[in-house]
């Protein structure tokens, strides 16, 4: 499958009445990356996935393919395959005719057909099912089925709709892998709706995020889980604390003191952070390290609010004697009441503008 | 899970044959019976005594009374056809909503509530030779003499859409938007254009439902009365078999002669509802060839 794109460009806003979805959607993919659209619902990333498939028309912008201009071709002239996320096989067609009928409507010679489906089946590793009708599938096979319907016609681009959020945890993980598999083995490029970190970070080579229908930060899943640009990004890649602080002084290799509500916190910044400036130092629950040692620097005492067991450690809730609330995830056995030091390492401590304040990318 | 506990019957089974008493009742009472009621009459001819045909003969041997079947299924089979293809098209054109959906239902829908002698007023008000409709065309110069819309076949098949229309419509729509949107959106980015879409994907799908629909117009359409009365000539071009059963019921009062014509409507009915059921694995036979394996 040789026949992908060198480049997807395109730039969209979309308006269903007086609101806005898309705004100024704007992104360039190059041939044979992986690319994720990750946002919660109603960020309008499946609405734009809708329009580069040419099923919802844009309100305003093009997309171009390999220096084409393609928004004002109908779905069926564009050549990508779609994976929906409720598989939509055909219900009254069998396996074999889900997956022959793009080639049939090209009037393929009926062996070619034979061989190719024949072919698809086996790389979605469900040879035997030719006959079976989609209602005799379970949702994991059904959207290897449709996988296979889309790649049998060896699409320019592949764009996939949420394809595992209706599938179990145990089979999410297993199909994970099986699409970056076939995308890496076909050489296909891709373009992956999602609203799980996990999916995107493991999936992608790039990972664009997106709020209110507007590009939050597009960058690589290292690049968007260790640098943040913004508090969204940072709350939804899993920053759970937050805590409001005034820059005191910053240094050249990006490191930072900042201080507010009682807490000296030092961290590190990619942004252009003056002193006395308003930020928000940010930092994981996993990367709280929990002790008993007295309070030192970037630690802070507190007392143990709730403890959550979670088999592979502690969801705990520290209520600082600042008066914050920490979420800590940690190994250490603490109970209820108790007295701990949480520690901050400065290199895990992000400092961000405050909302509002260049937000967007 | 028929006991809860050994030898205990479960309260659910006693309730759920409760609950079926009232309707196999009414079955029984409204439909079984005076069905069977109905064969019986017509096998007792008042002339005759005992069991005898002589009613059936009589029918098929009149071709005053016979010609009516032929009127009859002249009047029924154009008429499903064009409402439930208007209904249709209407339905899988606002599948997906439209703009002023729900005025545009309820204009459409709004018949339904209406009788049928209402409605048959409002019609040969609207296009008899002094309505509206012909005083409109007359005064723009487009006619020369009325149109004549009433009192014959047309005005017949003009009252029939407009009671079965409404109803044919919603039940297409439900139908029709109860089909996942992305299976045709699936379709679309596997190459098949919006018609490929409609006969290859939606027809195969829609097709149990458009099977009803064609089953009940048809069924309601075979039983006209009183608009072929009504709107029709009831004594000669639009004399419908529901005419002739109620001509020998109501004014010969011979009521096994009645019974027998009105079996014979049934047999007809009976026959339509075998035919579209035909047709319909036809259908989806034919557009799911070529797709299918060989």
């Amino acid at each position: 499958m040789a026949v992908t794109i060198q480049s997807l460009r395109f730039r969209i806003t979309k308006r269903f009445g007086a609101k806005t979805v898309l705004r100024d959607f704007a992104l360039e993919v190059r041939g044979r990356q992986f690319v994720t659209f990750l946002g919660p619902s109603g960020c309008g990333k499946s609405t734009a996935l809708n329009i580069l498939a040419g099923l919802i028309p844009a309100t305003d912008g093009d997309v171009w393919i390999d220096g084409e201009r393609i928004d004002h071709l109908p779905p069926e002239k564009r050549g990508f395959g779609m994976v929906f996320q409720n598989y939509a096989l055909f219900p009254h067609m069998t396996v074999f005719g889900n997956i022959a009928f793009g080639l049939q409507l090209q009037r393929r010679p009926a062996a070619e057909i034979r061989e190719r489906v024949r072919g698809m089946l086996e790389l979605v590793q469900l040879p035997a099912f030719e006959d079976r009708y989609p209602g005799q599938l379970s949702g994991g096979q059904q959207q290897r089925i449709a996988i296979a319907r889309a790649l049998v016609l060896q699409p320019r681009l592949m764009l996939l709709d949420e394809p595992l959020s209706n599938l179990d945890a145990k089979l999410r993980i297993e199909m994970r892998a099986e699409i970056k598999r076939l995308h890496t083995n076909l050489g296909l490029t891709s373009i992956y709706v999602t609203h799980d970190q996990t999916e995107a970070l493991s999936l992608s080579d790039w990972v664009v995020v997106m709020r209110d229908g507007v590009l939050m930060q597009a960058g690589t899943p290292q690049e968007i889980h260790d640098q943040p640009r913004n508090l969204f990004v940072a709350d939804f890649m899993g920053f759970r604390n937050f805590f409001p602080v005034q820059v005191a002084s910053v240094h050249p290799d990006g490191s930072v003191e900042a201080a507010g509500n009682g807490m000296r916190i030092r961290g590190r910044t990619r942004h252009a952070l003056v002193p006395g400036a308003a930020a928000v130092a940010a930092i994981r629950p996993d990367d709280v390290v929990v002790g008993q040692q007295a309070a030192g620097s970037n630690s802070f005492r507190g007392k143990v609010e709730i403890v959550e067991y979670l088999g592979r450690g502690n969801e705990v809730i520290l209520a600082l004697e600042t008066g914050a609330r920490l979420w800590v995830h940690t190994p250490e056995r603490v109970t209820p009441g108790e007295s701990v030091t949480a520690v901050f390492p400065p290199e895990k401590v992000i400092l961000l503008p405050p909302e509002g304040a260049g937000g967007a990318a | 899970m028929r006991r809860t506990r050994a030898g205990e019957p479960s309260e659910l089974d006693l309730m759920a044959t409760a609950c079926l008493v009232p309707s196999l009742l009414y079955v029984l009472v409204m439909f079984v019976y005076p069905f069977l009621y109905g064969i019986y009459m017509s096998l007792r001819p008042a002339k005759v005594a005992g069991f005898s045909l002589a009613n059936y003969l009589t029918f098929f041997g009149d071709e005053w009374q016979y010609r009516t079947v032929w009127i009859t299924f002249n009047i029924a089979v154009p008429n499903t056809v064009v409402v439930v293809s208007v209904a249709l098209l209407l339905a899988y054109g606002m599948r997906r909503g439209i703009w002023l959906e729900r005025t545009v239902t309820t204009i459409l829908v709004l018949p339904i509530s209406l009788g049928v002698i209402l409605l048959a007023e409002g019609i040969i008000g609207f296009y008899g030779a002094r309505g509206w409709f012909n005083q409109l065309l007359l005064g723009l110069g487009l006619l020369n003499e009325p149109l004549v819309l009433t009192h014959n076949y047309i005005g017949v098949m003009l009252s029939l859409f407009m009671q079965q229309f409404p109803f044919c419509f919603l039940m297409l729509l439900g139908y029709i938007s109860g089909i996942d949107p992305s299976i045709e959106n699936s379709a679309r980015t596997l190459g098949a254009g919006p018609w490929t879409v409609f006969y290859k994907v939606m027809l195969p799908l829609m097709a149990p439902g458009i099977a009803i629909a064609f089953a009940l117009v048809f069924v309601m359409s075979f039983g006209v009365f009183p608009s072929a009365i009504l709107l029709g000539q009831p004594a000669g071009a639009t004399r419908t078999i529901a005419i002739a059963a109620y001509q020998q019921a109501f004014e010969s009062y011979d009521m096994s002669y009645a019974s027998a014509i009105a079996v014979i409507m049934g047999v007809f009915q009976m026959a339509g509802l075998v035919i579209i059921v035909l047709l319909r694995r036809r259908m989806v036979m034919a557009a799911t060839m070529g797709v299918g394996k060989r």
